[in-house]
């Protein structure tokens, strides 16, 4: 018997934490390849509109996103209407055509009529500016577009 | 002098960095998939010139103030669907093959639209009206489409049509791409055509 119980302290040994920082780093692995990064930071209010007959928004690399809306608080001395942004800073209506242009120049030619242009636009904006974008998207030829909204219904 | 083992790097924070680094990719990246509705512009060239019937369009149009007018008269957005539905399957005609519309179950009223083939809501609004609005009827327009195209489904079929395009989608169906089911689903499509016109504002 004596064999087996070797004499010294009965206390019970610390878990081993060494494998801890392994799985730690293979959640962190995991988001990074799950997830992506936030690409551009709003310069405008972006509360967006909810409807209740959404499709899914497929690949990620096949959008290009164009927002509008008032100037956030930060950014007040841009005035108080409703304006574009492209990417990360303000723009204006003929810009668009460059913008998607530029979207274009970065995809493969086989994904270029896949592209699909996603209008995040603000609820309080007059559809006076949104009508604007959609002439400027037909001028070069980007014609499949998506009203990017929140899920619910929007009957009040 | 004694011998000395090289002292063992002590590996305690490791775990810390690793927790650090993670929180930072939480917070920076996005895991959710945005959604919406899709709509197609027409393409920037002059439209033909082909006469449409009066009886054939079903105009919505919003004012400055977010109010709503159809067929010329007020009306609420939440009366909206049942009013486009009665005249996209209204079908008191033929399309143009000729056709009567045999799958219809609306009043055949021969004031109202002929087809759903033909049937054309036109959605006209001032500068001035509110996204939120116009995002609000073309919802509910766009939902008249889905209810009628399910109703065909679930009578031709005996299923669902939201159901038959996500088995279509999803890789794990055994549907997944599957040439009959693309064939069943065009043809709901081309029998309830979602034809949106969306006039340049006034």
């Amino acid at each position: 018997m004596s064999k087996f119980k070797k004499g010294g302290s009965k206390e019970l040994p610390a878990i081993s934490t060494a494998s801890l920082p392994d799985i730690v780093f293979m959640l962190l692995f995991f988001f990074m390849v799950a997830t992506v990064m936030r690409d551009s930071s709003l310069k405008i209010k972006n509360n967006l509109p909810s409807a209740a007959e959404t499709e899914k928004l497929g690949q990620k690399n096949l959008i290009m996103f164009i927002y509008a809306g008032k100037p956030s608080d930060q950014y007040k001395s841009q005035g108080e209407e409703a304006k574009i942004q492209l990417n990360d800073k303000f723009a204006n209506l003929n810009e668009i055509a460059s913008f998607v242009a530029a979207e274009r120049a970065s995809k493969r030619e086989a994904e270029i009529p896949q592209l699909i242009a996603a209008l995040k636009v603000d609820k309080e904006t007059n559809m006076g500016l949104v009508s604007d974008i959609e002439q400027q998207l037909r001028k070069v030829g980007q014609l499949k577009i998506n009203y990017t909204t929140k899920k619910g219904s929007g009957l009040k | 002098m004694a011998k000395r083992s090289a002292p063992e790097v002590n590996a305690g924070s490791m775990a810390d960095i690793a927790f650090l680094l993670l929180i930072f990719f939480l917070v920076t990246t996005t895991i959710e998939v945005d959604s919406g509705i899709s709509s197609k512009l027409p393409p920037d060239i002059p439209p033909p010139d082909v006469k449409i019937k009066q009886k054939n369009i079903f105009t919505v149009e919003l004012n400055k103030d977010n109010e709503m007018l159809v067929e010329d008269e007020l009306m609420k957005i939440k009366d909206l669907k049942a009013a486009a539905i009665k005249f996209i399957d209204n079908g008191g005609g033929e399309n143009a093959a000729k056709e009567k519309c045999n799958y219809c179950e609306g009043l055949k009223d021969p004031a109202s639209s002929d087809h759903p083939e033909k049937a054309i809501i036109s959605i006209t609004h001032s500068r001035a009206t509110d996204y939120e609005t116009f995002i609000v009827v073309y919802d509910q327009l766009v939902s008249a489409y889905s209810v009628l195209r399910e109703r065909l489904a679930q009578k031709l079929y005996n299923r669902s049509f939201k159901e038959m395009e996500a088995s279509y989608d999803d890789s794990k169906s055994p549907e997944f791409k599957s040439e009959k089911l693309k064939a069943k689903i065009s043809n709901i499509k081309a029998k309830y055509p979602r034809i949106i016109s969306k006039a340049e504002p006034k």
